[in-house]
């Protein structure tokens, strides 16, 4: 077995309205950032799984990102293979 | 009703909050409620199970999304697979549509706010277990108490719900009026609440169990918690 690091990025779906973005957006302003649009704030996980190989561990892990780590109706994920250690 | 009282079996998750108000209200609308528990697989032979209001696990993740994995879920799953009457409220019905065993699913409020007020809920299908006793078009004054109620859909899932009939409730006037000064959190044709295909399995944003006591507010829960009774009584389901 080895153990093979993950990143999942989790960002809700580009036709939805994005409550958590536009609050960030609102507040970039008042720091002098004038220049920014389109900000979006999505969710970062960070996991570690034990498979006999790479390809073992992508598919659960994408499997994962399917059925539990994102919802498919709002969000789209991004599986990331970060390294084995 | 007659003869015996249905049980209504109400499951409490980590976080859920009205359980003890869903079961109030079940016994003030003259059933039995059984508490059940997320980590059980057992159901107590329940003739309904209503999944209550709260923050489930904390909202972990997506609301609802760590609850409808939860244990009991597998039973809850196989019991409307096989008809029975399901109620999920707010948190409830967040859990129901993670499960998939309701269409769409739950945002956050367009305003960025958490809402609580009292709304008024235009009843769009009789075709579910809590609108059976209703008329279409009939308006209920029910609370509201959400940061994460904004119901969204895929394409293809909106169009089924609209063109199968499967939006239970809009928000609206008291009159019946929807429109956009009607809709509390943005949600997609102001839809406050869907059911399944076969009419057994219903969620909402809104707060039944909060609108059953004359003594303390508006008493729109009422017709729907007697419906749910009703259909409990009648389900070939056990």
């Amino acid at each position: 077995m080895t153990t093979f690091t993950f990143e999942v990025l989790v960002s809700l779906k580009p036709g939805l309205s994005d409550p958590a973005g536009k609050a960030v957006e609102s507040a970039l302003p008042a720091l002098g950032w004038t220049n920014v649009t389109h900000v979006r704030v999505g969710k970062h996980i960070r996991l570690d799984v034990d498979a006999p190989d790479e390809a073992s561990a992508r598919t659960q892990v994408d499997d994962m990102a399917e059925r539990l780590l994102s919802n498919p109706v709002i969000e789209d994920v991004q599986v990331l293979e970060v390294a084995a250690k | 009703m007659s003869g015996r009282a249905p049980r209504v079996g109400v499951v409490t998750f980590p976080g859920s909050l009205d359980d003890r108000d869903a079961q109030r209200a079940v016994t003030l609308m003259g059933g039995d409620a059984v508490a059940l528990w997320h980590a059980d697989h057992d159901l107590q032979g329940v003739d309904a199970v209503v999944l209550p209001g709260g923050f489930s696990y904390g909202d972990y993740l997506r609301a609802g999304a760590i609850a409808a994995r939860a244990p009991i879920m597998g039973e809850v799953v196989t019991f409307a697979g096989r008809g029975g009457p399901v109620l999920g409220i707010c948190n409830g019905f967040q859990i129901l549509c993670e499960a998939g065993l309701l269409p769409g699913a739950l945002i956050r409020n367009a305003s960025l706010r958490f809402i609580c007020r009292d709304i008024w809920l235009r009843v769009e299908t009789t075709q579910s277990v809590v609108t059976r006793g209703l008329a279409p078009g009939e308006t209920l004054e029910i609370p509201m108490k959400h940061g994460e109620g904004q119901w969204v859909a895929t394409s293809e899932q909106l169009a089924r719900v609209e063109g199968e009939g499967l939006v239970a409730f809009r928000y609206a006037s008291r009159g019946g009026l929807v429109d956009d000064s009607t809709n509390p959190n943005g949600a997609t044709n102001n839809i406050a609440g869907v059911r399944s295909e076969a009419g057994n399995v219903v969620g909402l944003m809104p707060h039944p169990e909060h609108a059953v006591d004359p003594d303390v507010g508006p008493t729109g829960g009422q017709a729907l918690l007697a419906s749910l009774l009703e259909a409990a009584l009648e389900g070939a389901h056990a």
